[in-house]
């Protein structure tokens, strides 16, 4: 395997009197896609948040070729931030834009002044998500699905050298969820790009992740691959992947 | 006890509210000076706040003006002094009531508009896409209505002042009967350029007071939808407030720069 793009060091995060992260270590490695699974509420997002700056760490250190980005200001985010796109869950779209400018709009805020090279450049995004044809809609006419295939659209118009996908499959029908996956590790195929993906859905974990985390009490408790997941015995793991609360009905 | 704690919380609260407002202000000019100026949203927003604002300033100045005039008349009247009126209207329209109230009606209007605005996008985690993208919130969404907000005031607060001193002549002079000579040489005397500043400087200070106020509670929304509602109406609150105890602070100031008479 190669050497890791993001390295993840004894993490913390409170938010409130709650430690959400307790010293969570990860390496991630270049052109790999990592499904990142845990409970609801268990710090999946807040995580991914951390790896493009978002959030800041009470403690800890995320290295992105390199550099810690937990010591770099908000202004000093930014080339980092070129580097990184991110899906988020409800896509994000400006709604005060329709989807075509939705699209164009990373690279209009990089200089792009050319209508001709933005209107190619937005076609081929959105072909990329099969969402051509919809330019002229705005994000309110949008489905759940349509939403996040044009915030995907958005993420990768300059292409990234890493895609941080926010439960990307959350509130969608299963079939719209297998079409998302697909797109997922279509463009992995396509632009190289290494993916980290937050998510509780097992089906989607299983159809694109190479390398499979659990993340539970804060802490990254397994990390491995699909097959090594789904043959482990520990009672966590298995009610996890299995879809038990431990919880009686009386 | 409690009542030192509540009393020290607000004082606390005040100063950090203060703070931020301040230093939004800052990094604002910072971005102005050493930025990258999207001139295609400063437009915008001057067609929003500037053009916008227009019926509200214009039926806000007139009907002060027309409603200060018949006042001062009724009151004048007594004395024999009704060619007082004019002069009266004119220096209060241009030293207080323009600046001030044109500062609260765009206060109400574009104030809460932006901070509903940059509230919903913060809520809905469009600003966490804007950094995501590598776009500083303050550069793309506070620099455009900052520059809007001061190449527009002055002119707005022109307007309000004009449409009240009109407004008062035609009552006074159609409505009332006062001479119309007297009333426009009395006003001609009295009122000069130093009003004229004085006016444009309060407008000045009041556009940076709604638009870092409107932009520092609309980056600071939370809990949705609900949390976007409070954003607003803190944002009417807290600049109405502003505007009136700097507006105090900066007529003691500007009487001495131009003293009046």
């Amino acid at each position: 395997m190669s050497k890791p793009l993001l390295q993840v060091r004894d993490l913390v995060q409170k938010i409130g009197s709650q430690e959400i992260l307790k010293g969570m270590n990860l390496d991630i490695y270049d052109g790999e896609t990592l499904v990142l699974l845990g409970k609801s509420g268990g710090g999946k997002s807040v995580f991914l948040r951390h790896l493009i700056g978002l959030m800041r760490p009470v403690s800890g250190s995320i290295l992105f070729e390199g550099e810690d980005i937990t010591k770099l200001k908000e202004r000093q985010l930014e080339p980092v931030r070129r580097k990184i796109g991110m899906l988020f869950q409800d896509g994000a779209l400006f709604d005060s834009m329709n989807v075509f400018d939705n699209v164009a709009f990373p690279l209009r805020e990089r200089g792009e002044r050319n209508p001709a090279i933005i209107h190619q450049k937005v076609e081929e995004s959105l072909a990329r998500v099969n969402m051509r044809g919809h330019e002229k809609k705005m994000p309110v006419n949008l489905s759940g699905g349509m939403r996040k295939r044009v915030a995907l659209a958005r993420a990768i118009i300059s292409p990234p050298n890493v895609i941080l996908y926010d439960e990307p499959t959350a509130g969608l029908d299963p079939i719209v969820s297998d079409s998302i996956n697909k797109l997922i590790r279509r463009l992995q195929a396509e632009l190289r790009v290494t993916s980290v993906v937050v998510t509780h859905d097992m089906v989607s974990c299983n159809h694109i992740a190479d390398r499979v985390a659990l993340l539970n009490e804060g802490r990254i408790y397994f990390i491995g691959s699909t097959e090594d997941l789904h043959t482990n015995s520990d009672p966590t793991i298995r009610d996890f992947v299995d879809g038990r609360s431990g919880e009686t009905i009386y | 006890m409690p009542l030192i704690g509540i009393f020290s919380n607000l004082y606390i609260s005040f100063l950090s509210f203060l703070g931020q407002v301040a230093m939004l202000a800052g990094e604002t000019i910072l971005s102005i000076f050493c930025g990258r100026i999207r001139l295609r949203l400063v437009i915008q927003q001057i067609a929003e706040i500037g053009f916008g604002s227009q019926l509200v300033v214009i039926v806000t100045g007139a009907f002060t003006g027309a409603v200060f005039t018949a006042q001062a008349y009724f009151q004048f009247a007594s004395l024999n002094m009704e060619t007082a009126v004019g002069p009266v209207v004119a220096l209060s329209m241009f030293r207080e009531l323009g600046p001030v109230l044109t500062g609260v009606m765009v206060a109400g209007r574009v104030g809460a508009a932006m901070s509903a605005e940059i509230g919903t996008m913060k809520v809905s985690q469009q600003i966490d896409a804007l950094r995501a993208l590598a776009v500083n919130p303050v550069d793309y969404l506070v620099v455009p209505r900052a520059l809007a907000m001061f190449v527009s005031m002055p002119f707005l607060v022109v307007e309000c002042v004009g449409c009240g001193i009109l407004a008062s002549y035609y009552v006074g002079v159609n409505v009332l009967n006062i001479s119309g000579v007297y009333f426009l040489a009395n006003t001609q005397k009295f009122a000069d350029s130093s009003d004229i500043i004085m006016a444009l400087v309060k407008g000045f200070f009041f556009a940076g007071i709604i638009v870092f106020i409107s932009c520092r509670e609309g980056l600071r929304a939370k809990d949705g939808a609900v949390g976007v509602g409070r954003a607003t109406t803190q944002t009417v609150v807290n600049c109405s407030l502003a505007i009136l105890i700097v507006n105090f602070f900066l007529t003691m100031a500007l009487n001495i720069i131009f003293p009046a008479g």
